[in-house]
């Protein structure tokens, strides 16, 4: 009976066909179950073992010498703070106003294409490439590690992204209202300032926070720029220490209270990072959400 | 621009700055290019091109230094990296796109966003207390055990057991390009006409096949650009690498041996070379690094570009 078979063989097809979709579902599920896994794994050790090492201490003394207990790190959250902050300062201008280049005055042309390109390479070149070059052209010539060139390499690694983002924020903005200001009789800066700026002003926020987010947690530009320095300091011709580096360097070291203040110094860079992010993300889903 | 309107004096200047600063990017990418070539001139001069791509030698001390081993680190743990790290992404693409509930897509995109947020720093020194103890004391022993009969395979887990070694770095490696890929294979799927699935489940598709048959191959090239930006960025991380390859400049076939990437030898060399050939060849290994990670994301950006091209069409 042909017939019968054929169905017979279509039933066990079906089974295979929905066997194998029914794998599939399930690896798939797994694999964002583990990706979730990561997650609380990597941030929940971060947070036991950072709360454990926190205290009031680490942000007002300076550390201890090598090996002895107690001690703080508040050379190296003022020197992340001035580095971040002097790299943001050197950044976000020059970001933001070449974002404006490409997505106003050279809209469509060839060069804003090549230009958008190269920096979305140079969002992802690795950044301790970066570091050895603001070795060879800034620390080389001065002659010491500064905190500068560590706010240099920093402001590098800031440019590509903040341009990347203000540029899609600008071409956001609906053409027509820039029309309508031109038929007032502005001039394009104007425009540009008064308007468009105003239009796209929570995406490019967003954008700048998002970058520095990305560059406080950068300790490979680091190493060899604004290197480390186990007193405190606030004079950017100086090396001067910042948490990520300190954080290197201690999780390396033999001693255990080392151990447990790098883990502190961990939980405040996560915490502060992911605050950022966050704060980004809800930016941008009350400006475009929905 | 409106054409028919005289240049407004103020409007020249703020042009031309906007022009230099987004025409900085170019000169950086010149910049770094050419710097690097002239700090490395003297080590090319010494070891030639091929020479120093092919010699195994990392002697500071008799002066002899080649990337080969510095590259041989780099990919194989990049390889590696990215074989465990693509079917779990883009597992979890599928999942975020297809499988989940609608108010699990939010929280899952998010946590996977946050993952891709946090430094590698922190992924190092995790990697470095947490995962390497998991890796010597059962994952590793279990790994030696089951390929203990395996002809070929054995050799790849000869060796003690340290955690301070290839398999380790590569999968820390792994947890962190797994948010890029994901992201990046999420939104590639997303962009599939939903008019284009629901013919397929029409005629009676199931979900996997609607994925495997409609889903998959229409988002393919965005796919895989998303792979290689992962790639790109896996040659050029340093610091979740740097705590647990442990810097060793040898040529190794066994997975649970230390190993040195170029990131890693730049970073625990660069502050300390102390004569000019050595600090030449750092930086020659620097322009090694870049030119191979400019290369592999100017090809992840033209599949990218290409894919934007085919899905506005």
């Amino acid at each position: 009976m042909p017939v019968t078979v054929g169905m017979k063989f279509d039933m066990n097809r079906e089974k295979m066909r929905k066997l194998e979709g029914f794998i599939a579902m399930t690896l798939s599920t797994l694999a964002a179950m583990a990706g979730l896994f990561w997650l609380v794994f990597i941030l929940g050790d971060v947070l036991v073992h950072g709360i454990k090492a926190l205290n009031m201490g680490l942000f007002t003394n300076d550390p201890a010498p090598a090996g002895i207990e107690g001690g703080g790190l508040r050379n190296a959250f003022v020197g992340q703070i001035m580095i971040t902050f002097c790299a943001t300062l050197i950044g976000v201008p020059v970001g933001v106003l070449g974002g404006t280049f490409l997505a106003e005055y050279a809209r469509g042309r060839t060069i804003a294409k090549i230009i958008s390109v190269l920096s979305d390479i140079m969002v992802s070149v690795p950044s301790i490439v970066i570091g050895t070059f603001i070795y060879a052209v800034v620390v080389k010539p001065v002659g010491h590690f500064s905190g500068w060139a560590g706010a240099i390499a920093l402001a590098i690694i800031m440019i590509p992204v903040v341009l990347r983002t203000t540029e899609d924020m600008l071409t956001l903005v609906p053409w027509t209202l820039r029309e309508a200001a031109f038929a007032l009789g502005a001039p394009y800066y104007k425009v540009i300032i008064q308007v468009v700026y105003r239009g796209a002003a929570a995406g490019i926020l967003t954008g700048i926070l998002l970058s520095i987010a990305r560059v406080a947690g950068e300790t490979a530009p680091l190493l060899f720029t604004s290197f480390n320095n186990s007193f405190f300091s606030v004079n950017m011709n100086e090396p001067i220490a910042s948490l990520t580096v300190t954080v290197f360097q201690y999780a390396m070291g033999p001693y255990e209270s080392w151990h447990a203040q790098a883990w502190a110094a961990s939980f405040v860079v996560t915490i502060f990072i992911l605050l950022l992010t966050i704060i980004g993300r809800v930016v941008v889903k009350w400006r475009f959400g929905k | 621009m409106p054409s028919q309107q005289r240049r407004n004096p103020a409007d020249i200047v703020f042009s031309s700055v906007t022009a230099i600063a987004s025409f900085s990017v170019i000169v950086l990418v010149i910049g770094i290019f050419y710097v690097l070539v002239s700090e490395s001139s003297l080590a090319i001069g010494r070891f030639g091109i091929t020479k120093f791509l092919a010699s195994t030698d990392w002697d500071p001390v008799r002066e002899s230094f080649g990337a080969l081993t510095n590259i041989y680190g780099t990919v194989v743990t990049t390889v590696l990296a990215l074989t465990i790290a693509i079917p779990v992404a883009i597992g979890i693409a599928i999942f975020v796109t297809e499988i989940s509930p609608n108010f699990l897509k939010g929280p899952i995109g998010a946590a996977i966003e946050l993952l891709a947020a946090i430094p590698s720093i922190i992924y190092g020194m995790w990697g470095l207390f947490t995962l390497s103890p998991i890796m010597s004391n059962h994952i590793e022993p279990f790994l030696k055990r089951i390929t203990a009969d395996i002809p070929v395979v054995s050799i790849l887990f000869e060796g003690t057991p340290m955690g301070i070694d290839i398999l380790t770095a590569s999968v820390i490696l792994s947890i962190m390009i797994i948010p890029f890929t994901a992201s990046i294979s999420r939104d590639s799927f997303n962009l599939t006409p939903s008019i284009v699935k629901e013919s397929a489940y029409a005629i009676g598709a199931t979900k996997w096949e609607v994925i495997k048959n409609v889903v998959v191959p229409y988002s393919k090239l965005g796919v895989f650009g998303g792979i290689v930006l992962s790639l790109g960025r896996a040659i050029g991380e340093t610091m979740a690498v740097a705590f647990v390859l442990g810097n060793s400049h040898r040529i190794t076939t066994s997975l649970l041996d230390a190993a040195a990437t170029i990131t890693v030898t730049l970073a625990n060399e660069f502050a300390e070379a102390d004569n000019d050939l050595y600090l030449s060849s750092l930086f020659y290994l620097a322009l090694v690094l870049f030119v191979m990670s400019f290369i592999t994301l100017a090809i992840a950006k033209l599949f990218l570009l290409k894919a934007e091209r085919k899905y506005s069409r």
